[in-house]
């Protein structure tokens, strides 16, 4: 934790960086995020437990964005995070200094965008091991119980759309859901609704998520609506061979092809 | 359930399915009449929404049709349309929706016969599975739902 203040404290001074974002301890004992513009107060930051916020949905925000070029705490989440924010031209590499934090929560020395590929690459890229047995267990049930068991948790949703504002992939000015001209999908927190928008939601992240879970984590009602993304990227992975966010320079999974796809529906 | 007459939408590609049905028509073929079709300008224009739009106005099954891979008029749309539907499949299996209510097919311009079986065999299989149940009353319970908050 020293390590990470001094460096973000030595960043702020010399210039390099006019933010920090990281984690500061909040009046209820609980993490939450800071922004760190002055050196003086870069003994705030904290490293623990308790930070399990993906902090790269800050990267895409104006509010952030404005204030320069930025330095970001970052989990192997996170980097994935700024690998796909890279190759969807929301971010720019050069504007960006990971202090990254290994999984024993040591400030790793990451230079640059390629030193951190190569972190990456020697990561466990698959889903967190809790939601695997999740997964395995809901993939091991039969399709009715499963709709059944959907159907449950999406009583739950009152379409607060946190899942959406959590997540570092959606980063879209004007989401589907709040097109109107057409409808395409009901406003209303009912199952038709609900259903719909957590299709329509994981849909849009295929191929992209990273399977940070943030969305779950931030569901007010207990929705694991991540579950959903990370199935998806888990196809994605047995169908196309692609872990989301290993790369600055990845090609969307849904918007190129390979001719020999395969696939066994098609008649 | 005897008198149940199968609600099913065709998506199909303007290019060679739309033109293979035509054929089907020309050609004098009969097929079942339960099918509507809705042209689009290629399988890659095809919006997983449009799907689950046709479920939630009473469909009771769906078929997608475009050009054989390798044969898009537009090179590579129904590439595009293919890795999508992959996709779609596994997100509606692990939601517990039914994917046998979907028609995934090429059929090309030259093949008439073929669309007339992909209809029939599409309606016989929707004739035994029945109204698309639970999907209507999802969006029946949501409707009644909002009588009540009204």
């Amino acid at each position: 934790m020293t390590n990470l203040i001094n460096r973000a404290k030595e960043l702020l001074e010399n210039g390099t960086v006019k933010v920090v974002i990281g984690y500061e301890a909040g009046p209820t004992g609980l993490a939450r995020p800071a922004f760190i513009t002055d050196p003086a107060k870069a003994g705030k930051l904290i490293y623990d437990d308790r930070c399990v916020q993906n902090l790269a949905v800050y990267l895409t925000k104006a509010e952030v964005k404005n204030l320069g070029k930025m330095a970001i705490v970052s989990t192997l989440p996170v980097m994935r995070s700024i690998m796909m924010l890279i190759s969807e031209h929301q971010v720019m590499g050069d504007n960006i200094v990971v202090l990254g934090i290994s999984t024993e929560k040591e400030l790793l020395d990451i230079a640059d965008i390629g030193v951190m590929k190569g972190y990456i690459e020697k990561c466990d890229l698959r889903n967190p091991e809790k939601d695997r047995e999740t997964l395995a267990m809901l993939n091991a049930l039969t399709p009715a119980e499963r709709f059944a068991w959907w159907q449950k948790e999406m009583e739950k949703c009152i379409k607060c759309y946190a899942c959406r504002q959590a997540c570092p992939m959606c980063y879209c000015i004007r989401c589907t859901v709040e097109v109107n001209q057409p409808q395409w999908i009901p406003v209303q927190a009912n199952p038709h609704g609900s259903t719909e928008w957590h299709i329509l939601r994981a849909m849009h992240l295929a191929g992209r998520c990273i399977s940070c879970g943030e969305c779950g984590r931030a569901c007010p009602v207990g929705i694991p609506c991540h579950l959903l993304t990370m199935q998806l990227a888990d196809q994605v992975n047995n169908y196309f061979h692609v872990h989301a966010g290993t790369s600055d320079n990845m090609t969307s999974v849904l918007s190129t092809y390979e001719p020999n796809d395969k696939e066994s529906f098609i008649i | 359930m005897s008198d149940f007459e199968p609600k099913v939408v065709a998506f199909v590609c303007n290019w060679c399915t739309y033109a293979g049905a035509d054929l089907t028509g020309t050609s004098r073929i009969k097929y079942a009449s339960n099918v509507k079709i809705i042209r689009f300008p290629c399988t890659g224009r095809i919006d997983f929404m449009l799907l689950l739009k046709a479920f939630a106005n009473g469909a009771d099954g769906i078929i997608v049709s475009g050009c054989h891979p390798n044969d898009c008029h537009y090179t590579s749309g129904n590439f595009h349309a293919k890795r999508r539907w992959i996709m779609f499949k596994e997100l509606m299996d692990f939601m517990g929706i039914d994917m046998n209510r979907i028609t995934f097919s090429w059929v090309s311009a030259a093949e008439g016969a073929r669309w007339a079986d992909v209809v029939n065999s599409t309606v016989t299989r929707i004739r035994e599975l029945g109204p698309y149940v639970s999907y209507k009353e999802l969006v029946n319970k949501s409707v009644e739902e909002e009588v009540k908050n009204d």
